[in-house]
């Protein structure tokens, strides 16, 4: 008996120790941890990590101090060791202090607590503002200063996942189009969801905000060191909740200013061709090469790679009635969503010529076989309601 | 008429087989357990009930441990991996704590206060065997068309509603038949208590038990409504056209987690009031000392009970509340912080001094008092509202709830099945065993879920079935912690399995030195018929 009281001891004072240790080796390095919290790239989250420092010193203090007694009595008072039990019970100054105490200990965490909570919710007289919209399984962000928005999915090959390459650096927290934001400046996030609810969550800056649908949240930051910062949908949005990293770039102010810039010009020739491309036919082989690659980065997540879907749960393409027969149908489901399902609309998220290529692709692939072409003008034809 | 008649009559004869043979004769047979209505029988019913879905939730745990063992999907898929989650976390609540719970109050709660049996026997029967039921459909669910509850435990709507499997309708309804089966629980344990205690078992001398099983009851019957209420409102927005959390609609999401929460806060104290009462058995026996503030437990208890109603929203920071609400919610989250630490100084008091000795009961014990005091310091950090915002929905929270409810909740059921089942059986459990059961679980609890700190500050998410690399180190110890734990469960089985077969050494009535109250006064194992007659306490 004794033995097993020297070996619980010996546990915990490792265990202690271990903490301990982790914690001093955290607070020694500006790099990311693996086992603790990270101080981030904005006074917030720097403040933040001080806080969360402060909780954890005071939990492990407390922990200390309540199991070293714990264990002392469990040494000293057993039955073995030849003890007589005591028989005090009850008495209003002890129980008075322990509740005292605590309670005193709380004030001094609630302080600064509410300070940096105030000051993290301050989102007034922003320098420019982010609308992010969360949708099964991808956020879009929308410059509302700017004539910038654009989708951001993860980048990370589906072989990856599947194991049958090897996984790389940034596996999973990789996108194909990050957010950039300028240094030193106050961005304001308004968040918002278009389906289900997701969280968009950038640990470096200390900004975790659900993006509910229907509704819009704020938060804001300002990063002081460019940089690459990587986090995740923190909010179970459905079966591809662990495939929609967030990935924002912080760029030097100028930079910032040449790449949004630079974007918006990409945004206008991109109106140009998809205006040229309504007096085009694209070839059946064009649209089906270009239809495969749409497929599979939008639509595959869902209606799977081979047209079958999840059976009660995302419907098939292949064989189905609308991809073989209503040709309108199909374009306008892909077109406007499907309300009250988790068809989404794609229109605004896909180029015409996409549009029409992905189309053209579902009522030919997996023995589909309709020979039926799509063409950007018919798809235009449907937006623009003729 | 005549097919009435039929049935009757021989029941009339058992009735008066029943009279000759007087309180000796126990049915045999599965009738004895389908009709039965006592209290002990009825007890044994829930607690192996809870024990086989503890199994059933645990496989489902190995399953999403199997899968997180390495980056990349091996043996999964995501959406099946989602249904694991979701019907683990139900299967493990409503399946295996709560009715474990409720299997302790049926067979303590007579036996300590000295009444005859339970106050509603015939309820009492109902309330067990709908819930077989209960899990059947919720587990028949994961083979539908679609695949079962795939939203999460927390069933967030409108993940639980437009965007969820036809199967909605099979956990609405299975949800509502939990919830019924609780609250006839609750009623009879409350009656029970009111109206049926041994004269001069006045309330301040009543078990610690049973004073935190009367307060668990009252929290039931208000909250587990709460629940039939937004499982309802799922239900009719998704099946019969409403618009309860659609903002189409004139609803609010956001309402949902209000509500759910609203239930869901006061849940968690249901799954661990009882056990504080437990604890407040067991600690004074092996330590051979009266407990050391008996009236500030009862007090404590109370407090935090009534505090449960004012701290649901330390779940949803993160979902845009003004920040006075944030506010509000973080001080009184932190405020439950103080009747928390008046319990574990209680404990520790009452050893301070004793002659303690380290029987199982006593390890589990000593390893919850321990381990959920780790879950209640991780709780204290995180109702600080700016830091949840980077603890929150992360595995540091994955780490904090298991820590109070497996080495708290789990591991107090345990103690109280090792420190009264030879009380049950007249036979004292296979020790050596039981030691081993107790050191397996410790060490690899502790492998499983003390990393999960390190991975949730790290930022893993949580309900995620594929992680980045960075996590890949830890998520490999945590899993084989995982199947460890897992398998320790096995030999707790084949204990419980010998303990019922009456393996083992008869054991005198009080069973333990130093053990004290009502139920160690009458004989090992406990007649099935006790306090015909009630005793009178002093």
């Amino acid at each position: 008996m004794k033995q097993l009281g020297i070996c619980v001891l010996k546990a915990w004072t490792a265990l202690v120790l271990l903490v301990a240790g982790a914690t001093a080796v955290a607070a020694g390095s500006g790099e990311v941890s693996a086992l603790n919290l990270r101080r981030g790239a904005t006074e917030i989250s720097g403040q933040v990590y001080d806080l969360h420092m402060l909780m954890f010193s005071i939990c492990v203090g407390i922990a200390v101090v309540v199991f070293g007694i714990m264990f002392v009595s469990m040494y000293l008072h057993r039955k073995s060791r030849g003890a007589k039990p005591a028989n005090f019970h009850e008495s209003v100054k002890v129980e008075i202090a322990w509740t005292v105490l605590p309670f005193l200990i709380l004030i001094f965490m609630a302080v600064p607590a509410a300070k940096t909570l105030l000051a993290m919710e301050d989102t007034t007289e922003p320098d420019m503002t982010v609308l992010v919209t969360g949708s099964q399984w991808k956020w879009h962000y929308k410059y509302m200063d700017r004539d910038v928005e654009f989708y951001s999915l993860l980048a990370t090959q589906r072989e990856q996942i599947d194991n049958r390459y090897a996984k790389g650096e940034n596996y999973l927290l990789e996108v194909d189009r990050p957010l950039v934001i300028p240094t030193g400046q106050k961005v304001r996030f308004l968040i918002t969801s278009d389906d289900v609810i997701h969280s968009w969550w950038v640990p470096d800056f200390a900004v975790k905000k659900d993006a509910n649908p229907g509704f819009i949240n704020e938060a804001w930051t300002r990063v002081d060191e460019p940089g690459i910062y990587r986090g995740q949908c923190a909010e179970l949005c459905g079966k591809d909740h662990g495939f929609m990293p967030v990935v924002v770039i912080a760029k030097e102010p100028a930079a910032y200013e040449a790449w949004a810039s630079e974007q918006e010009s990409i945004r206008q020739q991109a109106r140009e061709e998809e205006q040229r491309l309504l007096a085009m036919n694209m070839s059946m082989e064009e649209l089906m090469t270009e239809g495969e690659r749409v497929y599979n980065a939008t639509c595959a997540a869902c209606h799977m790679p081979n047209g079958e879907g999840l059976p009660g749960v995302f419907p098939a393409l292949k064989g189905s009635p609308m991809a073989l027969n209503d040709m309108q149908g199909h374009i306008d489901i892909v077109l406007n969503g499907k309300t009250g399902t988790a068809m989404q609309a794609f229109g605004k998220m896909l180029s015409l010529k996409e549009l029409a290529a992905v189309i053209t692709y579902e009522r030919n692939a997996w023995g589909n076989n309709t020979g039926d072409m799509v063409q950007a003008k018919d798809v235009n034809a449907v937006v623009s309601g003729e | 008429m005549s097919k009435a008649t039929e049935i009757i009559s021989p029941a009339h004869g058992e009735a008066h087989a029943h009279d000759d043979h007087h309180e000796h004769h126990i049915p045999k047979g599965l009738m004895r357990w389908v009709l039965t209505t006592n209290h002990k029988d009825i007890g044994t019913l829930y607690l192996w009930f809870a024990f086989i879905m503890f199994l059933v939730g645990g496989a489902m745990a190995m399953v999403i441990r199997a899968e997180l063992f390495q980056p990349g999907l091996q043996i999964v898929e995501p959406n099946f991996f989602n249904q694991m989650t979701t019907v683990h976390g139900l299967i493990m609540v409503f399946g295996a704590v709560m009715p474990a719970f409720t299997g302790l109050a049926n067979w303590l709660v007579p036996m300590m206060i000295g009444a005859p049996d339970m106050a509603l026997p015939r309820m009492n029967n109902w309330s067990f065997w709908i819930l077989p039921f209960a899990f059947t459909i919720l587990l028949a669910s994961l083979f539908v068309e679609g695949g079962g509850p795939a939203f999460g435990w927390t069933f967030y709507a409108p993940l639980s509603t437009t965007y969820s499997g036809d199967s909605t309708a099979l956990f609405v309804f299975s949800v509502h038949i939990m919830g019924i089966s609780s609250i006839m629980g609750a009623i009879n344990v409350i009656v029970t208590i009111f109206n049926m205690r041994a004269p001069g078992m006045t309330w301040m001398k009543m078990p610690l038990f049973v004073w935190t099983w009367l307060i668990t009851a009252f929290l039931l019957i208000a909250v587990m409504p709460v629940l039939a209420g937004a499982v309802t409102m799922v239900l009719t927005d998704k099946f019969f056209g409403t618009s309860f959390f659609d903002a189409a609609g004139g609803g609010d999401p956001v309402m949902f987690q209000h509500i759910f929460w609203f239930f869901g806060h006061p849940e968690v104290y249901i799954m661990i009031l009882p056990a504080f009462g437990i604890i407040s058995q067991i600690i004074p026996t092996f330590s051979r000392k009266r407990l050391f503030g008996y009236a500030s437990m009862v007090y404590a208890t109370t407090s935090i009970a009534l505090l449960s109603f004012i701290v649901w929203a330390h779940h949803m920071f993160t979902t845009g509340m003004p920040v006075a609400a944030e506010m509000f919610f973080m001080f009184a989250t932190m405020l439950i912080s103080v009747p928390t630490g008046v319990k574990v100084f209680n404990w520790v008091a009452t050893m301070w001094r004793g002659s303690m000795t380290f029987e199982v009961p006593m390890l589990f014990a000593l390893a919850f008092i321990v381990l959920f005091t780790i879950g209640g310091l991780s709780g204290l950090m995180l109702a600080i509202t700016p830091v949840d915002f980077q603890y929150h929905d992360t595995y540091f929270v994955v780490a904090h709830f298991h820590y109070v409810l497996v080495t708290g909740a789990v591991f107090s059921i345990m103690a109280a099945v090792y420190y009264w089942i030879p009380k049950w059986t007249g036979r004292m459990f296979d020790i050596t065993l039981a030691k081993w059961h107790f050191w397996c679980s410790l060490i690899s609890v502790n492998v499983l879920f003390f990393p999960m700190h390190f991975v949730g500050l790290a930022g893993m998410p949580r309900r995620i079935p594929d992680y980045a690399l960075q996590f890949a180190d830890f998520n490999k110890w945590i899993s084989l912690g995982g199947f460890a734990f897992g398998l320790s469960q096995l030999i707790f089985l084949a204990v419980m399995i010998k303990a019922c077969r009456k393996q083992g050494e008869p054991v005198s009535d009080q069973v333990w030195e130093g053990a004290e109250g009502l139920e160690w006064e009458i004989p090992s194992p406990a007649p099935y018929h006790t306090f015909e007659t009630p005793p009178v306490v002093k």
